[in-house]
């Protein structure tokens, strides 16, 4: 069956969603998945090329403060100050990743070098106390009126569910594209041999550096799109570890290679956020780390492509009653 | 076309390669022979920059590349196989092949002309041009003609050519020997066939160098190597060694 007719249908089913009369709560449930749908499809932007960063907190946090702060003490309209906050996400992706890829920091070195950059931009907004609030968080400041288009401020929970959902599929478009580019192809072979792609003439460094740009700038928007939405971040939340490692575990779950993934991961991780904060109230602190960790672990290694991969996996095999064996090594 | 001077590879100490000199003519096919460990792979490297060289110089066309980055070096006009296949395995047989074409040449060139030089260079080994068709369904011998076409997207001037897998019964050799002609017919080409052993290739060769441990001890024509006396002595009691086939 074509993709775009079900595309079509998919989006066109999701656009009626808030006219259905949905509550409050259901309706913040679908804008959360969205919004987190997108900032793991960031990831997972670059994540695929086995460039796996445990250090994408920092982007969200850029994006969440930085357009914040602007908005707070000036009065910048968000649709400066979230361009400003990515440009300052690329130019840091840029700092760091440069040397990185230059000196083939991969792998496992290349995972801790970004875990460093997710804790330093942690720090750093709570050593800002006296602009950042430090880790009490800050709240953003609100019009008088509850919404303004400028200030990119909804009231009303429905239209907020739009922009999210523009801002979601416009996430699944990059994803697309980078997916038929030639970008693709040079970064599919450097992760697989950078010596070899060097040699058929491929920039190594280039490429990399292009995709941490694009996922760093993605993630920016995203974590911007948070505290807009929230209109209360902490460090916590937008920025250091704990976020990081959540937005592995979400892509992971969900699944690496397949576009619609890691929004799967968002829906898995928020049903399992809602089921533990219904079950254990908010008293057991550090819990939901423990699980998704030990979860993260399960999926690694019985669940390898995610949920979406292993449907996928299951439904050729289906369709194939007799798949070819798999071939020898 | 090439110039080799006094090239030198020494890995802490140990000489792999040792103030070589020589010198290709546009359009030729040259033998590189030599045992085990005698330092082609280590030649071929430095020439295509994946290894810098400790001494010598390497000029192509008058240009001294030596020590200049694998891109640059592909961009320049030199391409080159890996001994053992290094295939991008995440990307399709075609796949391979156009990200080679696309990138591999200097200045830019549009997606459907690498297309185009792919399904070309994958014809000219004998490779399917399906763009479903796997890494994962090729053998050894599939993988060495995909490296081939891999290095021959990029429209090199000069193919490095790194074949020696040894292992090959008669007939494959017979085939590539025929390959090589073919490419350097269809092509144009200059071309450096490396070989473990001088079997069915020295056919094809116009001139042929044998290394031993780092030096090279013979240059000449195929049918003079296997008089040579020092060759003949490093392959003594060799059994990869097989003079009738270069005397044709
Ligand atoms: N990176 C390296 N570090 C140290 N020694 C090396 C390195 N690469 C090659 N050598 C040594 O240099 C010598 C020449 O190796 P090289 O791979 O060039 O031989 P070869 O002629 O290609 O042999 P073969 O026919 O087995 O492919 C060998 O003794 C090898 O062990
Ligand atoms: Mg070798």
């Amino acid at each position: 069956m074509d993709t775009r007719i079900w595309g079509g249908i998919g989006i066109a089913a999701l656009a009626v969603v808030p006219l259905l009369g949905l509550g409050n709560y259901h309706l913040h449930l679908l804008i959360t998945v969205l919004i987190w749908g997108f900032v793991y499809t960031s990831w997972s932007i670059m994540g695929r090329f086995g460039m796996v960063s445990l250090g994408h907190g920092a982007f969200l946090g850029v994006g969440a403060y930085v357009a914040t702060m602007l908005w707070n003490t000036m009065g910048l309209t968000p649709w400066v100050s979230i361009p400003v906050a990515m440009l300052v996400s690329m130019a840091m992706a840029l700092l760091v990743g440069y040397p990185c890829f230059r000196f083939r920091i991969v792998g496992h070195y290349f995972a801790l070098v970004t875990l460093a950059l997710g804790e330093v931009v942690r720090l750093t907004i709570v050593g800002l106390r006296d602009q950042t609030g430090g880790s009490l968080g800050m709240t953003v400041t609100g019009v008088p009126e509850g919404t303004s288009f400028l200030a990119l401020q909804f009231g009303d929970r429905a239209t907020f569910f739009y922009v999210a959902l523009l801002v979601w599929l416009g996430g699944l478009v990059i994803w697309r594209l980078v997916d038929r580019s030639m970008l693709r192809y040079a970064l599919e072979a450097s992760s697989e041999d950078e010596d070899a792609a060097a040699s058929v003439g491929v920039n190594v460094t280039r490429a990399k550096l292009m995709i941490l740009m694009i996922s760093a700038a993605m993630t920016t928007l995203g974590g911007a799109l948070y505290a807009q939405y929230q209109m209360y971040i902490n460090p916590e939340t937008v920025s250091g570890i704990a976020i990081s490692l959540q937005i592995v575990f979400a892509v992971i779950a969900g699944g690496l290679f397949t576009q619609l993934g890691p929004t799967v991961g968002a829906v898995f991780t928020l049903l399992l956020a809602e089921t533990l904060r219904v079950t254990f109230g908010h008293d057991i602190h550090g819990l939901d780390g423990t699980i998704y960790g030990l979860l993260l672990v399960l999926f690694i290694i019985y669940m390898p492509k995610g949920i979406t991969g292993s449907i996928m996996a299951g439904l050729s095999k289906r369709r194939r009653p007799n798949p070819a064996a798999a071939p020898a090594e | 076309m090439l110039r080799v001077e006094n090239l030198t590879k020494r890995f802490s100490g140990f000489v792999a390669v040792n103030r070589i000199s020589f010198a290709l003519e546009q359009g030729e096919i040259l033998g590189l022979i030599g045992p085990n460990g005698s330092g082609k792979s280590t030649t071929f490297n430095m020439i295509a920059g994946l290894l810098k060289p400790s001494e010598g110089s390497i000029r192509l066309e008058g240009r001294e590349i030596g020590g200049l980055a694998p891109i640059e070096i592909c961009h320049s006009g030199i391409g080159r196989t890996f001994q053992i296949p290094r295939p991008f395995k995440q990307l399709t047989i075609l796949d391979n092949v156009v990200t080679a074409a696309f990138y591999g040449q200097r200045g830019s060139v549009s997606r459907a002309k690498a297309l185009d030089q792919a399904e070309e260079a994958l014809t000219l080994v004998g490779l399917p041009t399906d763009p479903q068709a796997e890494v994962a369904s090729l053998g050894a011998a599939g993988l060495k003609k995909l490296e081939l076409a891999r290095a021959i997207a990029t429209q090199p001037r000069l193919l490095l050519a790194d074949e020696s897998l040894g292992g090959l019964d008669e007939t494959e050799m017979n085939a590539a020997a025929d390959m090589l002609n073919h490419i350097r017919r269809e092509k144009n080409i200059t071309i450096i066939w490396v070989e473990h052993i001088m079997g069915v290739l020295m056919r094809v060769v116009d001139r042929a160098i044998v290394l031993d441990h780092g030096e090279k001890i013979f240059e000449g024509l195929p049918r003079e190597v296997a008089r040579d006396p020092r060759v003949i002595e490093i392959y003594l009691g060799s059994e990869k060694i097989t003079f009738d086939e270069a005397r044709s």
